[in-house]
């Protein structure tokens, strides 16, 4: 019986049309446009100002506080434009706009394709290290990772733990990254393990992803306390508190973090980031991008510098269908519909994904006919269609109590619905209207 | 037979009058002592319990006028001076009068005026899209179109005009409860002054960028040239943001701002038609044929 | 680009569950009972089922469209199934008017005047035939005897059902032992070979329809597991007590409405608990209500009225029943 978290959960069609393709170094933009902010904390400072020159992995923002992470320019050129432009939420956001000259690397950043093993820094030193090159999770949610590296005193940590799962469906990035770089992962995982000071740590992957765990279990022998723990599929898996339930079974107590029982989840492409921040001094200016869908001619998994156009790498697919209706950011359970393509490439983009129109558009909303669907998928344990009802009537003193809050957004209520609802929209505005309420009560 | 009857005459009787005793002690021991005049001011409350006075209902309200010193600090905005001067006389105090409030909105992004360039595709909410995104327009400041604001509207005095794909104020019945200010997530309602002969001219735009992005977002976004700001003698506009607005308390109603404004941002209201040359913001205004697609 | 791009909140793909697919999944389950009952009773038994599963439809698009002046939502199959569960409850030789009333009460009274699918707090098919129950008694407790694969139109000889045999009987002094050799025996009765409803009779044909319904996953286990098992464990525990007066947990299961009920109308969504748990209790308050009422009660049969009364229950359960919260912090 392989593990897998005990409630809920649900198990959409897989469409991994991009699984098995290597991963392509795009081609460099003309120009790139670096917004920011692309993680989640305090806003960035902006370093630069148009007509500078700026050389790849230079700094470009840095970070506004302790939760904030440096950004740094992908390529090497001239500052032409630093404006609030249009990013994936819609909104206009201040960004810094390079026109792309030659790929003039800084001269710190070792580029040699050597594994290099022996960590030297410090436990202390690593979590700097981490900071300074801006390193944030890039499964997503884009949190520093030095402050999740940062254990406040009185917390003790004795597991780390791998997020390898890649539960959503359509996304290949992570896959191909464990396949082409697999050591450099597992050096990334040590390296993590001495900054935590922890010396087990497992690496989670679902179980659709046999060569991948065959590959890793293989490797990770020549690595002290590191164990690939193969998972059942199922969504949402690659949640930190689904993780830590399937492979632990310990349950993170509503309102704590996976600290409060001992555990740091870290994505894998992360520990990659990692590798080569530490080991090579190389800030996260590019990550791996998948490019998928039903209608993409050529679904590919690409290197791709921050802040090249996702109209550059939907052309590098081969372009878009003209029956196209939608663009997610992400994969399909999670990602974020993008209202235009000209938007760029933040570090939390892990793919971006291409509906046809047909599946683009939601189905008509029926009334709820009470099959409690909704609440046997939930992996927290809500009753979904009755946060969407408080929180439609707005009464959010209720949606409080029901614990809206523990709600992860893994839209399995909504994807699951026969009638359509829109459950997952209205949790959310419940979510931040009690967020919101909740904020201005702590300030009295 | 008479037994029969009998047994049920007594145990019914003494069940009857057994339990008024308790309800009479308990009405005795849960009575609440209440001030008789607020069921005085309540009666001359509209009873609309819209929530506008700042109080969840009209109970809530008259208990707070018992209870204050100086009326002047509440008003009833459904029931207007008419309304407060009633509490004031059952109260014996006297109120000043305020002038008149309407609700107003500050867009002007019609189908017409500014171009979609995606569609909105989730439950049909203005706080949901906001949140989500800008909007489905270039304009991430203007209406969202999704009717939160007709939805709060407790007097009928809002609906969507499906031409525009903008909500419209009947001004008879708005009482400038202010729950559409409350309810829309874009702030594009203010509660400005109803004005002599309903009369007012407002900047009907709430766009904070620089000029050129928000002319490309919006045919009459306010794009913070300062014009009208130079034409006013009244020192009635401030800029800031970008935008202009306009103090309804300085401004005489003189037009001179409508005039020189470029991109018709700047609405006047219930106004007779100009001899001099026909008013620009009519073409603005005029109604598209393009019909806003509805999203459920 | 041509096309406007839509955005939407994710998730952005959808399981392609729809109302219509469970509702027409429950309908697929419910052929194999409606089979075996067009088998034992013939023309009649179609003919009912047919009259029901029309007027259920006709009433419903009839009265959206000019009594509420809506949009008709016969499409989505719940009428169907409305339909077919108070045929299922009827004896094949129930007059049409009878019927027509019933299925009048059944859509317009338990269902659309408390809002259509989804809003109704009583499951419709029942309320209909309780409703008969009440006021036609003698046609409602009249059932022709089984006459397997009769397609003539010839009025059937009549015959109690097995509950009522035994309640009879008892009721008059009999011995039980006696009265269990009077009633069909157990492999019949499994099989369906015994008066009855149309409906109701087989058990194997309702369990079939029940695995279908697990598979498919329109319903879950605790409601029928719950129900069934407290039926068998309380009347197991009474026959142990007493033999001669209190029949077996294998007679109560296999007569009467018990299969039926437990999985076809105690699990209908809109009037069942939303919570595993909740569901649990929901099927043992059923189970013990239709124990009472057949062992000690005036009715033979219970499970219509027990499901009516949990069905009351029903926003009681939802509301203090919670399911176990992910991390619930132990106060």
């Amino acid at each position: 019986m392989l593990k897998t978290f005990p409630v809920g959960g649900v198990h959409p069609s897989e469409n991994k049309f991009s699984a098995g393709k290597k991963i392509e170094t795009l081609p460099l933009p003309k120009s790139v446009t670096i917004p920011a902010g692309q993680h989640i904390g305090a806003p960035t400072q902006i370093l630069v100002k148009k007509g500078d020159a700026v050389k790849v992995g230079q700094i470009i923002a840095k970070a506004g506080g302790f939760v904030s992470a440096n950004i740094h320019s992908s390529v090497s050129g001239k500052v032409s434009k630093v404006d609030d432009i249009f990013d994936s939420s819609g909104y206009r956001r201040p960004s810094v706009v390079i026109e792309v000259e030659g790929d003039e690397w800084l001269e710190d950043i070792d580029r040699s394709e050597n594994l290099k093993t022996e960590i030297t820094l410090s436990k202390e030193e690593i979590i700097k290290k981490i900071s300074e090159m801006g390193i944030v999770g890039l499964g997503g949610a884009t949190f520093p990772t030095h402050v999740k590296l940062s254990i406040p005193d009185g917390k003790k940590v004795g597991n780390l733990l791998i997020n390898a799962v890649e539960c959503e469906p359509y996304l290949t990035a992570d896959h191909q990254l464990m396949m082409e770089k697999a050591d450099e992962i597992l050096v990334g995982t040590t390296i993590l393990m001495k900054a935590l000071n922890v010396n087990k740590a497992y690496i989670g992957i679902e179980n659709n992803k046999p060569d991948a765990i065959s590959h890793l279990s293989e490797k990770s022998k020549n690595y002290k306390g590191i164990e690939v723990v193969a998972l059942k599929v199922q969504y949402p898996q690659g949640g930190e508190k689904q993780l830590i339930k399937a492979v632990l079974n310990r349950e993170v107590p509503s309102g704590g973090l996976p600290l409060d029982v001992g555990c740091v989840v870290q994505n894998v492409g992360t520990a990659f980031a990692i590798y080569e921040a530490v080991q090579k001094n190389k800030p996260l200016f590019e990550r791996i991008v998948t490019v998928t869908g039903k209608s993409v001619n050529k679904p590919s998994n690409f290197l791709v510098r921050i802040g090249t156009s996702t109209d550059t790498l939907i052309e590098a697919a081969g372009g878009l269908h003209e029956n196209s209706g939608k663009v997610v950011s992400g994969g399909p359970m999670m990602g974020k519909a993008l209202s235009r393509t000209d938007v760029p490439i933040t570090k939390g983009s892990s793919g971006v994904l291409i509906f046809k129109e047909e599946e683009s558009k939601r189905d008509e909303i029926k009334p709820c006919i009470r099959c409690a669907k909704c609440v046997s998928v939930c992996p927290m344990g809500l009753e979904p269609y009755l946060l969407m009802t408080v929180s439609k009537s707005q009464n959010y003193e209720r949606v409080e109590s029901e614990r809206a809050l523990d709600c992860i957004e893994c839209g399995s209520c909504s994807y699951t619905c026969p009638s359509s609802r829109p459950l997952l929209d209205y949790i959310r505005l419940g979510k931040s209207e009690v967020t919101k309420i909740i904020r201005s009560r702590n300030q009295k | 037979m008479n037994d029969v009857i009998l047994y049920t005459l007594i145990t019914l009787g003494g069940i009857g009058a057994l339990s008024s005793i308790i309800l009479f002690f308990v009405a005795q021991k849960f009575k609440v002592i209440e001030d008789p005049r607020i069921d005085l001011v309540e009666e001359v409350l509209p009873l609309a319990n819209c929530g506008g006075c700042g109080y969840p209902g009209c109970r809530n309200f008259a208990d707070a006028c018992v209870k204050a010193e100086d009326l002047n600090s509440l008003y009833c905005p459904v029931g207007g001076n008419e309304t407060m001067s009633k509490v004031a006389s059952v109260l014996g105090q006297t109120v000043e009068g305020k002038e008149p409030q309407v609700a107003v909105l500050l867009c002007n992004g019609s189908n017409a005026n500014r171009k979609h360039t995606s569609i909105f595709d989730s439950a049909a909410n203005c706080t949901i899209a906001a949140n989500t995104y800008g909007g489905e327009t270039e304009c991430t400041h203007g209406c969202l179109g999704l009717g939160e604001c007709v939805d709060a509207c407790n007097f009928n005095a809002m609906y969507m005009d499906p031409v525009t794909g903008l909500p419209v104020v009947i001004e008879d019945n708005c009482t400038a409860c202010g729950a559409c200010v409350k309810a829309c997530p874009k702030n594009l309602f203010e509660l400005r002054n109803k004005g002599k002969k309903s009369r007012r001219i407002y900047v009907a735009c709430m766009n904070t960028d620089k000029g050129a992005p928000a002319k490309k977002a919006c045919d009459t976004a306010c794009i913070g040239c300062s014009l009208c700001f130079k034409a006013c003698k009244y020192d009635a506009i401030t800029m800031a943001n970008n935008k202009a607005y306009i103090d309804y308390n300085k401004c005489v109603l003189c037009r001179a701002c409508v005039e020189v404004c470029p991109t018709n941002a700047i609405h006047e209201l219930n106004f007779p038609p100009r001899k001099v040359k026909p008013a620009k913001e009519e073409v603005a205004n005029e109604p598209s044929t393009e019909v806003k697609s509805e999203n459920q | 680009m041509s096309k406007l791009l839509s955005v939407s909140l994710s998730p952005h793909v959808h399981s392609g569950n729809s109302v219509k697919k469970e509702m027409y999944g429950v309908i697929i389950a419910m052929i194999p009972a409606m089979l075996v009952g067009f088998y034992a009773f013939g023309l009649d038994a179609v003919r009912v089922t047919a009259i029901s599963v029309i007027a259920a439809v006709g009433f419903e698009y009839l009265i959206q469209k000019f009594l509420l002046k809506i949009e008709p939502t016969v499409t989505d199959g719940s009428a169907i199934i409305t339909g077919m569960l108070f045929a299922f409850n009827m004896p094949s030789n129930l007059p049409i008017w009878i019927i027509l009333i019933g299925i009048l009460v059944s859509i317009g009274v338990a269902k659309l005047s408390f809002g259509g699918l989804g809003q109704n707090p009583f499951n419709p098919a029942l309320v209909g035939r309780v409703f008969l129950l009440i006021s036609f008694p003698v046609q409602m407790t009249t059932w022709p005897k089984v006459n397997p694969m009769n397609f003539s139109m010839v009025d059937a000889e009549t015959a109690a059902t097995p509950l009522a045999l035994v309640k009879e009987g008892l009721k008059n002094g009999d011995n039980l032992s006696d009265l269990m050799g009077k009633i069909p025996s157990f492999t019949d009765m499994f099989l369906g070979i015994m008066g009855g409803s149309i409906g109701e009779i087989s058990a194997i044909a309702i369990l079939l329809g029940g695995i279908y319904m697990l598979w498919k996953k329109i319903i879950s286990w605790h409601i029928p597991v719950s129900m069934l098992g407290t039926i068998a464990i309380i009347a197991a525990i009474l026959h142990y007590v007493n033999p001669q007066a209190y029949a077996g947990a294998d007679f109560h299961l296999l007569t009467g409405g018990a299969m039926l009920g437990a999985v076809f109308m105690a699990t209908d969504m809109v009037t069942s608990p939303m919570t595993h748990k909740g569901m649990l209790i929901f099927g043992f308050g059923i189970g013990l209500l239709t124990i009472l009422i057949r062992v000690f009660g005036a009715y033979p049969e219970g499970v219509s009225f027990a499901i009516l009364i949990m069905n009351a229950f029903v926003p009681i359960i939802n509301t203090y029943v919670k399911p176990k919260r992910f991390g619930e912090v132990k106060k």
